[in-house]
């Protein structure tokens, strides 16, 4: 037993070191994806200090309502825009209806707004575009569909350019918006809002548009990763569960840090792919299920604010 | 006294309402389905609930129904939650349920210990428990036109026809939930008899659509076969994954409910070669799929696209009503009653017999194979059919290969004899 938890996974990955490089592309890939839905949470989180549960039905929604309009015959790139400009109208009416009249509100109201949201937005979208699964607009979205095989290590390595273009594309919206965050006006009126609503609008900053701002910034996160996910598999409601992955990525990498959002991710990301292939016959396979959880918890138990995350002062 | 005299008139109309009410319910064959349209399996759901829908719906506006009476269909949704089942089988089962289709094997495990105590069939068309086949042990539960065992009995007959299976290292990817779970005991017990060799790689519900580590293990482990017991999403995801790490799609096999156009239309020209078994018709080209179309599709009265009337779960869907149908007809003549019951019903399916000469009758024939169910057998002995991708559609590629019934007979007795061996209270019944 000691022998298959402490030596043999070791020797498995140096007697197949192409196998071991193809699993970590593939784990740093799947963490990336971890990450982009992990950002979405930290925007509103750090705008609100809410957990917006609806995150990943906004996901689902913004996927299906671009392949929707491409579907009637609207111009994949047009019908990109236009999604935006759906996800624009979502945000500013979640801003009026939602959370206009619950400032000042326990964050645990807005938590249970969030969920009404998600069962709104699933209803809606299942009414709109029925439940049946969607092929997303890969190729008429221009993204590249092919693979370059890498014959190095003994073995082959393979590199699915879509995974190429997912990494490339979270990690230009990762700058942007880490950028977006320190640099501009709009970015730093946000932080002091997520550190202070009272304080935040006694200096005349507008938290009803700093709040439209972010569910914006969300519903654009939503999107990218709709179409990154939907194109590795099929544009579905059950894609809305994958995103329930990312809580565990906010306990590690902490729930304001965009950084940790990224760290959380891959270290999910990599570690869950490792301890399957690994060490998952020990215990009859099954490890990526349960794995980003427990170490969520492990996390919990040590250091609760995450890596990154601010550390929990609360006075008494 | 006036106000007594309004009291009882008030009562009396409520009474003569709720007897006419009565009345009304006893002119229709009541048969609920339980259905799911919403959530990450609706994209089954949606099809076969349809095709189920459609087919009853025809025997209404062409026969007037069966017998002369009109079957309702009431749709409760589920959402692929068993405890959501319940609650719909709870609702329903007063309003005079004939029989229950939970679309769903952890649905069915729930149904199972009720359908004896309210004396209400459960017809777990080709989906768990497998065991529920053995009919003396569940009298009142029907697995037709065939089990999960029998059918992973005929995919390792066509894998053994196919290059053999002595020998073989066998992949088994499935959904981790009680569907998916469903054949492993068989193949325990079937690796050493027919001597091959059987790895597992189990899918959580929530990683569908993310099914890297899974597929990193298949690489790894290097099994000459892959066969899958997917459902959802989850189909669509792991042909992907198979193709990207150049798994041979020829040597890839789905059960019968990873093999639809919703699982392929998505994957398209990538899933080319992927097989699946079936034991329903695909495609339009039976004159039963063409009075729906006439009486239900064209007449407005459908939920379905009618681009996807034909698809392979819409066709499920419509063979599941087709066994309804059959068993309602046969109660009836049994009993001799239009109006038949729960309990009628069972008798109805005990005595199902869709033959080769019954399916022409019906405008099914080559649709499906025989099935004859008895007292003993409530599982049909069935058989299935191998489909292959071509790019753009399934196409039928084997002749219907019949269970290995000599082996996962004997094998199932035993498991539904373990099933109630600690359940004192259970009632069995004794057949001739």
């Amino acid at each position: 037993m000691l022998h298959d938890i402490f030596i043999n996974p070791f020797v498995d990955m140096a007697s197949a070191p192409d196998f071991f490089v193809q699993l970590i592309w593939e784990g740093f890939v799947a963490g990336t994806l971890y990450a982009l839905i992990a950002l979405g949470f930290v925007l509103i989180y750090k705008a609100s200090g809410v957990f917006n549960f609806a995150q990943g039905i906004m996901v689902v929604f913004a996927a299906l309502t671009m392949v929707g309009l491409h579907a009637l015959g609207i111009p994949a790139w047009i019908a990109l825009f236009l999604t935006l400009g759906v996800m624009a109208i979502l945000a500013i009416g979640i801003e009026r209806v939602v959370l206009r009249p619950l400032v000042g509100q326990h964050d645990a109201i807005l938590l249970m707004a969030t969920i009404g949201l998600t069962l709104f937005l699933k209803g809606v979208g299942e009414t709109v575009f029925g439940g049946e699964p969607k092929s997303m607009i890969t190729e008429e979205l221009g993204l590249p569909t092919g693979v370059t095989d890498f014959d190095i290590l003994g073995g082959l390595v393979s590199l699915q350019h879509l995974d190429i273009a997912a990494v490339v594309i979270a990690s230009l919206m990762v700058i942007a918006l880490a950028i977006f965050f320190s640099k501009t006006r709009i970015g730093r009126a946000l932080r002091a809002v997520a550190d202070d609503h009272n304080a935040a609008l006694s200096v005349g900053i507008s938290l009803n548009q700093i709040w439209a701002i972010v569910w914006f910034a969300a519903g654009v996160v939503a999107l990218v990763t709709g179409i990154m996910w939907g194109a590795r598999s099929d544009v579905s409601f059950a894609l809305e569960i994958i995103a329930f992955k990312a809580l565990a990525v906010l306990i590690l990498g902490g729930f304001t840090s965009i950084p940790g959002a990224i760290v959380g991710g891959l270290i999910i990301g990599i570690g869950e792919k490792l301890a399957e292939v690994y060490w998952g016959g020990l215990v009859g396979g099954g490890v990526e299920a349960w794995f980003a959880y427990v170490l969520a918890l492990i996390f919990l138990l040590f250091r609760p604010q995450g890596l990154f995350g601010e550390k929990i002062i609360e006075r008494v | 006294m006036k106000l007594k005299s309004l009291i009882l008139g008030v009562a009396a109309t409520a009474l003569a309402s709720a007897g006419t009410l009565t009345a009304v319910q006893a002119e229709e064959l009541y048969v609920p389905s339980l259905s799911y349209r919403t959530g990450p399996f609706a994209g089954g759901g949606i099809p076969f609930a349809n095709g189920f829908a459609d087919y009853l719906n025809m025997l209404n506006e062409r026969d007037g129904g069966i017998g002369g009476i009109k079957i309702k269909v009431e749709e409760c949704e589920t959402g692929y939650n068993a405890q959501k089942g319940v609650e719909c089988y709870e609702a329903t089962k007063g309003k005079g349920a004939l029989v229950y289709n939970p679309l769903s094997t952890g649905i069915t495990l729930q149904l199972i210990p009720k359908a004896p105590v309210d004396k209400i069939p459960v017809l777990s068309m080709g989906y768990g428990l497998s065991a529920a086949g053995v009919g003396e042990k569940f009298p009142y539960t029907f697995t037709y036109p065939t089990g999960y065992w029998s059918q992973m009995s005929s995919i390792l007959k066509y894998i053994d026809a196919n290059g053999g299976l002595k020998g073989k290292k066998i992949g088994f990817i499935y959904l981790d939930a009680g569907y998916g779970r469903e054949p492993i005991p068989l193949l325990e017990q079937l690796a050493p008899k027919l001597g091959f060799e059987w790895v597992g790689f189990p899918v959580a519900g929530k990683d569908m659509q993310n099914q890297g580590s899974q597929w990193l293990n298949v690489r790894k482990e290097r099994p000459d076969w892959m066969i899958m017991w997917g459902w959802g999403a989850m189909n669509a995801t792991a042909v992907k994954e198979a193709k990207k790490i150049r798994f041979p799609l020829d040597k890839f096999i789905g059960n019968w409910w990873s093999g639809a156009h919703a699982d392929l239309d998505s994957v398209g020209d990538a899933g080319k070669g992927y097989l699946a078994a079936n034991f329903s018709g695909i495609g339009m080209g039976f004159p039963a799929l063409q009075d729906v179309k006439k009486h239900v599709v064209d007449a407005g009265k459908s939920q379905s696209d009618p681009d996807k009337v034909g698809d392979v779960l819409y066709n499920r869907g419509l063979f599941n009503a087709v066994i309804v149908a059959e068993a309602i007809a046969a109660a009836q003549k049994l009993t001799g009653k239009k109006n038949i019951t729960g309990e009628d019903m069972r008798a109805g399916l005990e005595a199902f017999d869709l033959s080769d000469a019954r399916l022409k009758e019906l405008g099914l024939e080559g649709f499906t194979g025989a099935v004859k169910g008895s007292c003993k057998d409530h599982e049909g002995g069935g058989s299935v059919f191998i489909q292959q991708w071509n790019g753009n559609d399934w196409e039928r590629v084997t002749d219907l290969i019949a269970p290995m019934t000599d082996i996962v007979g004997p094998l199932l007795e035993d498991a539904a004899a373990k099933y109630v061996s600690d359940k004192p209270d259970w009632k069995s019944q004794t057949c001739g």
